[in-house]
């Protein structure tokens, strides 16, 4: 799985939690949070939805990592390269 | 058609989940109303089998009309139940008089969804065989009078290859609708309640510790949040302090006997709903937090059930990590009491004599003068504060 499926997969379920939002239009080095009006409830959705599509463990400290569109992309693919090898 | 709220009149029946002849247990779904909050999924509180459905699909009636009438278990003679009414709602007329007919003749041209139409007119022969063979009605053409199902299209659809149950179509939510009601809610709830306020500062990091502890050796689904926490702590506090939890109709308080707590859930778009977690008192913390989860998932999806509108005791609101350090709720009416929660912060605070880094979160109660006085909402407060100092006994 290369980064830009990641991505997919990381807007897909940005997008279940905020349908509305067009996410190529959001910075992604913007703070999700912000830009995308979540909450921690949502926040903790779609660390779920991530850990149940992709098998990635997502401990709570590294939640930071996460915040922006980049940011998740590149931990996601970090993680999936370590699992693998 | 029970009462969803104080100032509910009439609702719009728009989806049946029940047919003649399932039978039913208290707490199943049987429909989904219409209201100006959105969508409601109605609870029946009778066990028995459905006999008869009432009221048609799209068709709006006022609060108390009879819905449905079931065959109640044991014996006993059929009664006309609506889903259960709420204390609020007027009483429901339990003998219905003998039956007005059928109400629904599906309207020959389109409108009427097939399944609706279907629900309405089935030959008891047809039923039968239908009930026998395990088929949903509702996937069945009728090709009798007037759409009728007769027995040889049950018999045709047997044959048929099994088609996926049917999407339930998630009612879209009425945002207009839901200012209206909450404007309206909140307009009576400044007429009539004269609110006093209290904040009080409570040092949380014991909570955030323990959270952090737990959450490390838990897989998401499992993990918790900090609001779940606060709400079993609101809840125990309430269930000590009665005159926090309970309703003002009529001229006086009737506390309540249970802990329902309704959850201020802001809806994407604009629009808020306060569904009730039921006994919270008496509930985990880990079910807490499953519960909430499917409780915001559900509300922003338009299905809520008629019990959990009906019923908060008490109300809490909080605007997220990302809000305001302090918030004072207005109280839904008939309830006598909001308790708001700021988002966290960490301050420099006072421990054993010197100053160290904490996490803060400022409580706040918005209660009715009415009904207690600034003494006992201090009391109360400090009693939520103190429960927070030990989580782990939450």
């Amino acid at each position: 799985m290369n980064d830009i499926d990641i991505r997919q997969v990381v807007q897909e379920e940005l997008n279940n939690i905020a349908p509305e939002v067009d996410l190529a239009s959001v910075d992604p080095a913007a703070d999700l949070r912000e830009a995308l009006d979540i909450d921690s409830m949502d926040f903790l959705n779609f660390v779920t939805a991530i850990h149940h599509r992709l098998g990635v463990e997502i401990p709570e400290l590294d939640y930071p990592k996460l915040v922006t569109l980049d940011g998740a992309v590149a931990y996601i693919a970090a993680k999936l390269g370590t699992s693998k090898t | 058609m029970p009462s969803l709220g104080a100032d509910m009149e009439a609702g719009t029946l728009v989806e049946w989940l029940v047919k003649p002849g399932d039978r039913v247990k208290p707490g199943d779904i049987v429909a989904v109303v219409e209201t100006q909050k959105g969508a409601i999924e109605i609870e029946i509180f009778e066990a028995g089998k459905i006999e008869q459905l009432l009221v048609g699909v799209d068709t709006k009636v006022p609060v108390g009309t009879p819905l449905a009438r079931i065959q109640t278990e044991p014996e006993g003679p059929p009664g006309a139940v609506a889903a259960a009414p709420p204390p609020a709602a007027p009483a429901v007329p339990l003998a219905t008089p003998p039956l007005v007919r059928a109400p629904v003749t599906p309207p020959s041209p389109p409108p009427v969804s097939p399944a609706a139409a279907a629900r309405a007119r089935v030959s008891p022969a047809a039923r039968r065989l239908a009930e026998a063979c395990g088929i949903d009605l509702s996937t069945v053409s009728g090709s009798g009078p007037a759409g009728a199902i007769v027995y040889a299209d049950v018999e045709r659809r047997l044959g048929e290859a099994v088609a996926p149950p049917e999407r339930k179509r998630a009612p879209g939510l009425d945002l207009d609708a839901m200012r209206s009601a909450i404007a309206a809610a909140m307009a009576r709830s400044k007429r009539e309640i004269p609110h006093y306020y209290l904040a009080h500062d409570v040092d949380v990091t014991a909570c955030v510790q323990w959270l952090t502890r737990t959450n490390a050796a838990r897989p998401p689904d499992d993990r918790l949040l900090i609001g779940a926490l606060a709400i079993k702590a609101l809840a125990l506090a309430a269930r000590r302090f009665p005159a926090f939890n309970g309703f003002y109709r009529d001229g006086k308080f009737e506390p309540a006997s249970a802990v329902h707590v309704g959850v201020a859930i802001a809806i994407r778009g604009g629009g808020l709903a306060a569904p009730a977690l039921h006994q919270a008192d008496r509930t985990s913390v880990d079910e807490l937090m499953a519960r909430m989860r499917d409780l915001v998932q559900r509300t922003r999806a338009g299905r809520i059930r008629s019990s959990e509108f009906s019923d908060p005791t008490i109300t809490v609101t909080s605007l997220g990590e990302r809000g305001v350090e302090t918030l004072y709720g207005i109280i839904y009416p008939p309830q006598v009491a909001i308790v708001g929660i700021g988002k966290m912060v960490t301050r420099p605070w006072v421990i054993d004599g010197a100053i160290g880094p904490r996490s803060v979160v400022t409580i706040t109660l918005s209660a009715d003068h009415r009904v207690s006085d600034g003494h006992a909402g201090a009391l109360f407060l400090a009693e939520i504060g103190r429960l927070l100092q030990e989580p782990d006994k939450l």
